[in-house]
């Protein structure tokens, strides 16, 4: 596609979708991105009055609207706002996937989300290449909190304070795993998503042994691709069919009553984006990835709606826990209490409220990277509020805010420590 | 001078990053709330300090530039959009400081691009209360709200965005400093142009900084939903409740089409047959509020309503008020366009005003749900569309001719909280005189004799 009349007639399109905004502005103070950048350009308002104008041929600049596109998290916070109901999210990835395609994806992310991501082997032995190397390359910054800041590869990552990759991720430490539902009745699929497998794997170590200790028989293939959620914000949708296609492959092979992941962004991909694009593949895939909608869950919420886990009263001296809502859990999949919840279940721990729990943690896959300085700024927002709780603990239900939550935090030497919600109800099953 | 020279000379006084002038950027400044037609400014200005504010509109007006001064953008009638093509637009939302909260007296000074929410909660950290609430609160600006004396739903006892002014500083078309007001309650030294700035839509000067009014906060609160199976009857209750000295914090209405849209869509349970509901919230002293809540039932009663709900506990007032906070967002949603109106009648002509609504919505085959402040004869009459439907729209823009000339016949306003802008302007001779279009052209070319501050906004400068 090279003409841009074609591009503004694929883009008219939307035009059913965006006319319903009202252009009320709610989107604005929920923004993240507008909240630090302050322009028009970033809120949904101005974004879809862009697509609109570029379908119009008021806008003449492609490039342009592929980088406002661009500087967006997906968070989904807008859409939650929204009076009218505008199917922001929606209209985003149908733009960014023609947008995008237009003005060609940049290589380097070409080659990420087409080579590696989709070969599965591929990015396994990079990842653990580079987990040795990374001791190397990392220099150890802040003890606390186990992470390193990376001189050699400032260039890529900025300042970044991120933990080193363990030698050994989830797929090789524990492998496949078929075992029968026990005293539960219920099996499981589970699905680490990437960061579970190559960064927090004593996470999805966690979330298999509170499986096991309800009785909850778990189907984990050797290793499933990424959930596709970084491929889909850049438009990338080849790129997206090709890691959907073994994930379905795989999942087929499986018997579950449920597919659980630990990630709020893999729950939310899983459920609402692998129905859209799996009918692309076939109408067999389209049709199971429509069933599988219905079996995707949050773990946090399989624990409390399904499990049915009854909490234990408080025990005095318990330790302050604080709580950040991932954007997809609380915005996309409406889990809110649970996670909560779950912190609250073995009495070991005190869960106190922060201001701003549901403000997005500015964690957006590639846009930390290409818009670090925005992220960062987000990010020290979210400090703020995580230290000025008073808790000792930071929980959350998605890898990617923990990254980015140990990153500012580490960055600012606090003592406040990151954990995933169901790594401290797994801790509390040996006390 | 070019606007590229212009804007190389601007870089120079607010840094290049603040200066705008790719197309996608601009073209983001088109539009406000309302619906109108956007217009693309030539170039979009935020300045970081509120001195540079001065520093600006003198070069803009030395350079002959047309001047709109954006707060949040959100204002329903088109008072942000630019009045041509080679517009700049002045952006105060970097201009967003608390400068002071002060406990003693009572007051706070703030930057003009301080939002109303932001504001309200500076304000009761330190347990103070800044009562106007616009439905727009957690995005409008202070200056915003100041340019269109915005209201809300508190209008009633505590009044709106004018009764909170205690002074302004501004800029006046050729960058000069103006202040009026002060710190102190009492203040009577020289004009007052503070008032004169309020309600002026961005085309008398530039505010960059508001000295405004903080309350002490009520002590406790009290929430109730009355339903009503005859519009007449609710709307003597409303007269009713006042004539018995009960002023009420709240007192919002909500018709037919409005509460089974909203019923369909949230499924709370509200009174679908009903005619219109009151949803009625008493503040101030628990004696005080326990005492006005039996007088308010009692007068509900004698007036008719057929039921009275009052709210147990925080989550039962919440629920009731969930049934008017999803009104809009409900509307919106039925159709693509959502025309939100504006006209005022005195308390006592509600019904006539809402009769008047339903013989307009029938003339013109289109849905119109209300919804408003009725402690205020404030109604948001909603008329839901598709712009896109040419035959439909031109109905529409009759329908709104004639709501008009019901509120004005009336004894009502052709705006109570929304402003003039651009989209009424064409009917302010209606409801005032000749002269007082005269007189406001005349005194805005003593103000700005080149007509450049938001020149067709209010009045028509440039007729
Ligand atoms: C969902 C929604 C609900 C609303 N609810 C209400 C409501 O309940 N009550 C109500 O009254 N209004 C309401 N409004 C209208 C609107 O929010 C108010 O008019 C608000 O005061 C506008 O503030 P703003 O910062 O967006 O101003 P803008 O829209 O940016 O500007 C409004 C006008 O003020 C001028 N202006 C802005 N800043 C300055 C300045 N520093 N100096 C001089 N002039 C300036 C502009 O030129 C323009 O003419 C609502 C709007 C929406 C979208
Ligand atoms: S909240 Fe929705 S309707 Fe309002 S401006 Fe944003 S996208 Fe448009
Ligand atoms: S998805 Fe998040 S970052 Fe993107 S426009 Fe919406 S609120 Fe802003
Ligand atoms: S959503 Fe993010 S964390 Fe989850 S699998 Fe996909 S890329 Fe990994």
């Amino acid at each position: 596609m090279s003409d841009l009349k074609e591009l503004a007639k694929k883009l008219e399109s939307l035009d059913d979708q965006i006319i319903s905004c009202m252009k009320c502005g709610l989107c604005q103070p929920v923004c993240p991105i507008f909240n630090s950048t302050m322009q028009e350009a970033d809120v949904a308002r101005g974004k879809l009055a862009l697509i609109d104008n570029l379908s119009k041929h008021i806008l003449t600049d492609a490039d342009a609207l592929a980088e406002k596109l661009e500087r967006c998290l997906m968070c989904g916070s807008c859409q939650a706002a929204c009076p009218p109901g505008v199917e922001i999210m929606d209209i985003f990835m149908k733009a960014r996937e023609v947008v995008f395609g237009y003005v060609g994806l940049p290589l380097i992310k070409k080659l990420i989300f087409r080579q590696m991501l989709a070969k599965t082997w591929l990015f396994n032995t990079a990842m653990r290449v580079g987990a040795p190397l990374s001791r190397l390359v990392f220099w150890k910054t802040n003890k606390d909190h186990g992470t390193y800041s990376a001189p050699l590869l400032s260039p890529i990552i900025g300042k970044r304070h991120v933990r080193p990759l363990p030698l050994t991720p989830l797929h090789v430490a524990v492998g496949a795993m078929d075992t029968p539902a026990g005293s539960s009745g219920i099996k499981v699929a589970f699905f680490s998503g990437c960061v579970g497998d190559k960064m927090y794997v004593d996470m999805s170590k966690a979330c298999l042994k509170v499986l096991d200790h309800h009785g909850v028989g778990v189907y984990m293939p050797k290793s499933f691709p990424c959930c596709g959620l970084p491929a889909i914000v850049s438009g990338d949708a080849d790129g997206v069919l090709k890691q959907l296609k073994p994930s379905l492959d795989l999942l087929m092979k499986g018997e579950f009553d449920y597919l659980i992941t630990p990630c709020g962004s893999c729950t939310a991909t899983l459920k609402e984006f692998w129905p859209k694009y799996a009918p692309r593949l076939s109408k067999e895939y389209g049709e199971y990835a429509e069933g599988l909608e219905h079996k995707v869950m949050d773990i946090n919420a399989f624990l409390i709606n399904v499990l049915k886990v009854e909490s234990k009263p408080t025990k005095a001296g318990a330790v302050k826990v604080t709580y950040h809502d991932s954007c997809h859990l609380r915005k996309s999949l409406g889990v809110i209490s649970e996670p909560r919840k779950v912190i609250g279940l073995s009495g070991e721990y005190e869960f106190i409220e922060m201001a701003n729990a549901e403000k997005c943690c500015g964690s957006g896959g590639s846009f930390s990277l290409a818009y670090h300085d925005i992220s960062l700024d987000i990010g020290m927002r979210k400090r703020q509020d995580v230290t000025e709780s008073g808790a000792e603990i930071v929980a959350m239900g998605c890898p990617a805010c923990m990254i980015q939550i140990e990153d500012v935090l580490s960055q600012k030497g606090d003592k406040v420590r990151v954990k995933h919600t169901i790594e401290l109800y797994a801790e509390s099953l040996d006390k | 001078m070019s606007i590229e020279a212009l804007a190389k000379d601007i870089a120079k006084i607010i840094g290049k990053e603040n200066v705008l002038t790719k197309d996608a950027d601009r073209q983001s400044y088109s539009y406000d709330s309302a619906v109108l037609e956007p217009v693309i400014p030539a170039m979009v200005v935020r300045p970081t300090e509120v001195e540079q504010l001065g520093l600006l509109t003198k070069r803009f007006y030395d350079a002959g530039v047309p001047m709109t001064v954006r707060g949040a953008g959100t204002n329903l009638s088109g008072g942000t959009i630019p009045d041509s093509t080679d517009s700049v637009v002045i952006l105060t939302n970097s201009l967003n400081k608390v400068l002071e909260i002060n406990e003693e007296d009572l007051y706070a000074v703030v930057e003009t691009g301080v939002v109303t929410s932001v504001l309200a909660a500076a304000a009761a950290k330190k347990n103070l209360f800044y009562p106007p609430d616009p439905g727009s609160q957690s995005i409008s600006t202070i200056g915003g709200n100041i340019a269109e004396n915005a209201g809300g739903l508190r209008g009633l006892k505590y009044g709106v965005t004018k009764d909170y002014v205690m002074g302004i500083e501004f800029f006046d078309a050729e960058g000069e400093f103006i202040k009026s007001g002060a710190r102190t309650v009492k203040c009577v030294t020289g004009y007052n142009l503070a008032g004169l700035m309020v309600q002026s839509e961005g085309t008398l000067g530039i505010i960059s900084k508001a000295i405004l009014k903080l309350v002490p906060p009520p002590k406790a609160s009290k929430a109730m939903m009355a339903v009503f199976d005859d519009l007449i009857k609710a709307s003597e209750a409303v007269a009713a409740i006042i004539a018995a000295h009960v002023v009420p914090c709240t007192m919002e209405f909500l018709d037919n089409t409005t509460i089974v849209m909203v019923d369909d869509y949230t499924k709370i349970g509200l009174p679908r047959d009903a005619a219109a509901i009151l949803l009625i919230e008493l503040d101030g002293h628990p004696a005080q509020v326990e005492d006005e809540t039996n007088t308010t039932i009692e007068v509900l009663k004698k007036c008719g309503a057929t039921n009275v709900v009052l709210a147990k506990d925080q989550a039962e007032k919440m629920k009731l008020w969930e049934a008017r906070r999803m009104a809009l967002p409900v509307l919106a949603r039925a159709k693509p366009t959502t025309v939100l109106e504006d006209a005022t009648v005195p308390r006592s002509k509600i019904p006539d005003m809402m009769r008047g609504i339903e013989s307009v919505a029938n003339k013109y085959n289109l849905t119109i749900g209300t919804f408003g402040h009725a402690g205020d004869g404030n109604l948001h009459p909603t008329i839901l569309c598709d712009k896109r439907d040419k035959a439909e729209f031109h109905r529409v823009e009759e329908a709104i001719d004639d709501l008009f000339d019901i509120a004005l016949k009336l004894g009502g306003t052709l705006s109570g909280e929304h402003g003039i802008g651009t989209a009424k302007a064409q009917w302010l001779e209606k409801e005032t005189s000749k002269g007082t279009i005269l007189f406001s052209k005349k005194l805005r070319k003593a103000l700005d004799p080149k007509s450049l501050l938001n020149p067709t906004k209010q009045v028509n400068m440039y007729e």
